[in-house]
């Protein structure tokens, strides 16, 4: 691992791109999928690209302190747009590929970017569609051209052009190389490196400031926890707005070496993944829950032996598979061998469809996992752990280490992260990766960085008895009821989602008798399952409508309450009414955020004749929304919303009150 | 596969012309008297209503039908019976209203079949994969990948057709008619059947193929906005007859359009 600390003093992304090429100058750096074929860069060849397009970018005018905005899937060009600018001392600001362009102008004209690339015609039109509202935009560069040829071309370019002329200015004389490493010795440790926004449960998304030592110095804390290096394959599908993705696609590859591979659309990522075999994955919970539902969907239209097969050996799995993984002692030899046999017949194959055969680790963050589904994958031999982080602590503040994984945890502190919980619960924390502040925001920054150091991370949780952390929600969501009982919102819809059927719950109770709660069916598992079982439904509506489907849920709520009262702590927070909504909560309506996180308050002002109606013990309410279609044209859906009341159980020990 | 003696054409002059047509099966007349052109370049819409005649045009224009009167003209060559190979040969590839995909193939075959055309090997060494006839196919498979990197398949490049939903189903058609390459390509209700979201993909996707490659598009649609937003310029059929021919801003306000869409008091 290389220190930052080193002599030799690569301290900045461009540095180590150089020291990459040097190293190991013909091992493939960036991969992407064009055409069906998988086309490679070496670090050679990437060091000689993003030094040209260094180049080029200067020549249109970028300088030391010019903000870049990024826009687009994850392309390698994009990243090496992000090296290019941060060589010349200019800050990247990657952009959520699918914001709306009204999100757009908001973060273009807060960063004051001069420059923006783009990687397609979609993003160039919505970069042209805001330009007006960004008067500082004087460049929009571009990865792919088609679509785009018979655009005013005078602040419009291609990347590969501007790539060409740094190149050719490099062969004209020793000017451009002279400017090069001028530059690239002109950047320091504490300099702005990055400005990420955050996607922002609540209000603006506000721009966090990472400088070099930050990112840098988490990308090494994340490489030497898991033992990374050059012959590591990781797939980059993640926005490469959210600092997930900047330190496992962008740092942590540039300071191990290692390759990173981007896909060849959204829809491909599976079988792109399949194909590479990588070795290193990262992705939130939702991804892992999406391909579980998958696979239990096709399940059932399996034949009866292959279901009958699965379904021993999963049951199997779930008995032993975690104590295999864990290395644990007291599996008798007999369960080892079926798991081996398992292993054969059915968790190999299982790993080989969700390409996830070769990896080493995989992690989950951006919010909890459901246990259920965590146990799953581990149970089945994918080393997957939880991570706990956020933008403003360059992701890490808690990690899991090997031999110590729990579903209800996120583990112990990061090397080199303190951990404090403050008295009502909330989580502070102090690191290498702690934030500069927001951009043009002190009054925030003030907010969220205490005077020594601290950064508070807006969650509630506590250690166990193990030294583990456990996080039971965003602090200012966990309430109580009415009779002073714990209730964490979140923990509860997490067990509710972890049924295939369910996509999306949003509870309450916070100062209330009793916990409520709204569900969302999932489209795809419910829909197969009234296949299966000759429900006829003519819209979204009508089957989350339908009773058979309620009673479908009502079974589903029912475990979830059972399981709530086996746990002393959340035992009050049983579900005593629920409802199924009429409409899938959706980004682009603002009930979910861009990483689809539920936005619990503005659903809650939405929805609130049906809230109303779930604690005033009527049986149904009527309810019409605004809904925004994907061309951003309005319309409204109106809904009758039935509502069911649940049967709670007794709690088995006496809530005790939340550690602190 | 351009014949030596035919000219290369420019954006705007008559690439397709259609003079007097008339057909008529027994006693029934499909279309009568009917005129127009279509220009390189540009995007022509046939519309009319339920009955009027537009797929026997597309069929005369490709050469499923021969008209029983009239003249078709492609490319300054006249051909009194022109078969349908040869008008594929010829440059003129289309979709049909009812998706016609072979459903048991994987998206990337079908779109390959729309190359056997340009194969030049025989039947003898395609069948071995082996020497020229691998190359070729190789060549081959660049165009299709790039159409299908244009079209944005690349998710379902190894399933069955079939399996496919019904939007995606019509977008491999366009796919395998674009791997024709063709001068002229007629879309027969390229949107029957599909919700807002995948109209306007499929809309991008003309647009595309036209500004993109030049190609010129005749194409059918009772979506009128659809209609009205993309083509050039529109030929307005009823009972066989042609009524009006005209941009769309004309057309909109012709009266007899309004009398035969709306249906007027007789």
């Amino acid at each position: 691992m290389l220190s930052s600390a080193d002599p030799r003093g690569e301290h900045t992304f461009p540095q180590l791109i150089a020291r990459n090429a040097r190293v190991r100058p013909a091992r493939t750096a960036f991969r992407h999928k064009d055409l069906g074929i998988w086309q490679s860069w070496t670090w050679a060849e990437v060091h000689d690209a993003v030094r040209a397009y260094a180049v080029g970018l200067h020549a249109l005018g970028l300088r030391r302190g010019g903000k870049v905005a990024i826009v687009g899937y994850n392309r390698p060009r994009l990243y090496w747009t992000m090296a290019a600018a941060q060589w010349l001392g200019a800050v990247p600001v990657p952009v959520y590929a699918d914001s709306v362009a009204e999100e757009m102008a908001y973060v273009l004209a807060h960063a004051e970017v001069t420059h923006a690339v783009a990687q397609d015609q979609e993003q160039v039109d919505k970069l042209l569609s805001v330009s007006e509202r960004v008067p500082t935009l004087k460049h929009i560069l571009y990865d792919e051209p088609r679509g785009l040829r018979d655009y005013d071309h005078s602040r419009l370019h291609p990347i590969d052009e501007v790539i060409d002329e740094g190149r050719k200015r490099l062969a004209d004389g020793p000017e451009a190389a002279d400017l090069l490493a001028r530059e690239l010795e002109a950047t320091q440790p504490a300099d702005l490196a990055i400005i990420l926004y955050t996607s922002g449960t609540t209000g603006r998304p506000k721009g966090v400031m990472l400088t070099y030592e930050n990112v840098l110095r988490a990308a090494e804390i994340g490489c030497a926890f898991d033992k990374l290096n050059e012959s590591d394959e990781i797939i980059a599908y993640l926005p490469i707005a959210w600092v997930g993705d900047h330190i496992f696609s962008y740092a942590q590859a540039i300071v191990a070496g290692l390759c990173v591979n981007c896909p060849e659309s959204p829809d491909t990522v599976v079988e792109d993944r399949r194909e590479i075999g990588t070795t290193y994955a990262f992705a939130p919970p939702r991804v892992f829950e999406n391909m579980l539902t998958l696979t239990m969907v096709r399940m059932e239209d399996a034949g009866a032996l292959k279901r009958r097969m699965f379904k021993f050996f999963i049951d199997h799995a779930n008995k032993v598979g975690e104590k295999i993984l864990n290395r644990e002692r007291g599996v008798s030899l007999w369960d080892r061998l079926l798991w081996r046999l398992g292993d054969l017949l059915v968790y190999g194959p299982l790993k080989n469809r969700f390409g996830l055969t070769r990896i080493k680790v995989g992690y989950t963050a951006g919010e909890a996992i459901g246990p259920e589904i965590f146990k799953f994958y581990r149970s089945i031999g994918v080393n997957l752990k939880q991570l706990y982080g956020q933008t403003e602590a360059s992701v890490y503040v808690t990690m899991q280490p090997d031999g110590e994984i729990r579903a209800d945890t996120v583990g112990r502190p990061a090397p080199q992260v303190e951990i404090r919980i403050d008295e009502n619960g909330e989580v502070l924390y102090r690191s290498p990766g702690v934030f500069l502040g927001y951009y043009k925001d002190p009054e925030k920054t003030a907010e969220t960085k205490t005077p020594d150091g601290f950064v508070r991370s807006g969650d509630a949780g506590f250690f166990d008895q193990t030294g583990h952390l456990r996080i039971i929600d965003r602090a200012k969501d966990v309430g109580r009821l009415r009779d002073g009982s714990l209730f964490p919102p979140k923990y509860v819809e997490n067990k509710l989602k972890f049924y295939p059927n369910i996509k999306e719950a949003v509870a309450f109770g916070d100062g209330r008798e009793y916990v409520a709660c709204f569900i969302n069916i999932d489209l795809v598992a419910v829909g197969n399952w009234a296949e299966r079982h000759g429900v006829t439904y003519g819209s979204y509506q009508e089957l989350a409508g339908h009773p058979l489907v309620y009673d479908m849920i009502e079974k589903h709520v029912d475990e979830v309450n059972r399981s709530l009262a086996s746990e002393p702590r959340m035992g009050g927070a049983q579900i005593k009414r629920f409802l199924i909504l009429h409409k899938e909560l959706d980004a682009d309506d603002g009930e979910l955020t861009r990483t689809q996180k539920v936005r619990r308050g503005f659903i809650a002002e939405r929805y609130a004749p049906l809230i109303k109606a779930l604690y005033d013990g009527s049986t149904e309410a009527d309810i019409s929304t605004e809904v925004t279609f994907e061309d951003g044209r309005k319309g409204v859906i109106a809904a009758r919303v039935k509502i069911r009341d649940m049967k709670t159980y007794p709690v088995e020990a006496p809530a005790l009150e939340m550690a602190a | 596969m351009r014949a030596p003696d035919t000219p290369i054409l420019a954006k705007g002059d008559v690439l397709l012309a259609v003079e007097n047509v008339s057909l008529s099966f027994g006693g029934v007349k499909a279309l009568t008297d009917v005129s127009f052109d279509i220009r390189k370049g540009e995007i022509r819409a046939i519309i009319g209503p339920n009955g009027a005649g537009k797929t026997s045009m597309l069929n005369c224009i490709n050469g499923f039908y021969h008209p029983t009167e009239g003249r078709i003209t492609f490319k300054g060559a006249t051909r009194r019976r022109m078969r349908p190979y040869e008008a594929a040969r010829g440059g003129i590839a289309r979709t049909f209203q009812n998706v016609a995909l072979f459903k048991g193939m994987t998206t990337l075959d079908n779109i390959m079949a729309g190359r056997s055309l340009k194969m030049r090997r025989g039947f003898f060494w395609q069948a071995l994969r082996q020497g020229p006839a691998l190359q070729e196919e190789v060549e081959h498979r660049r165009v299709v990948e790039d159409i299908i990197d244009f079209l944005e398949i690349q998710a379902i490049r190894k399933v069955p057709v079939g399996k496919l939903p019904y939007g995606l189903q019509k977008r491999v058609e366009l796919g395998r008619a674009l791997a024709m390459e063709p001068e002229l390509l007629l879309l027969d209700e390229p949107m029957a059947g599909m919700n807002l979201e995948e109209k306007e993909d499929m809309s991008r996707f003309i647009l595309d193929v036209n500004q993109q490659f030049g190609t010129t598009i005749a194409l059918i649609e009772h979506d009128m906005g659809v209609v009205m937003d993309l083509s050039d310029r529109v030929v307005v059929l009823e009972y066989g007859r042609k009524i009006a021919d005209g941009k769309p801003e004309e057309i909109k306000r012709d009266q007899r359009v309004i009398d035969a869409y709306l249906g007027v008091a007789h």
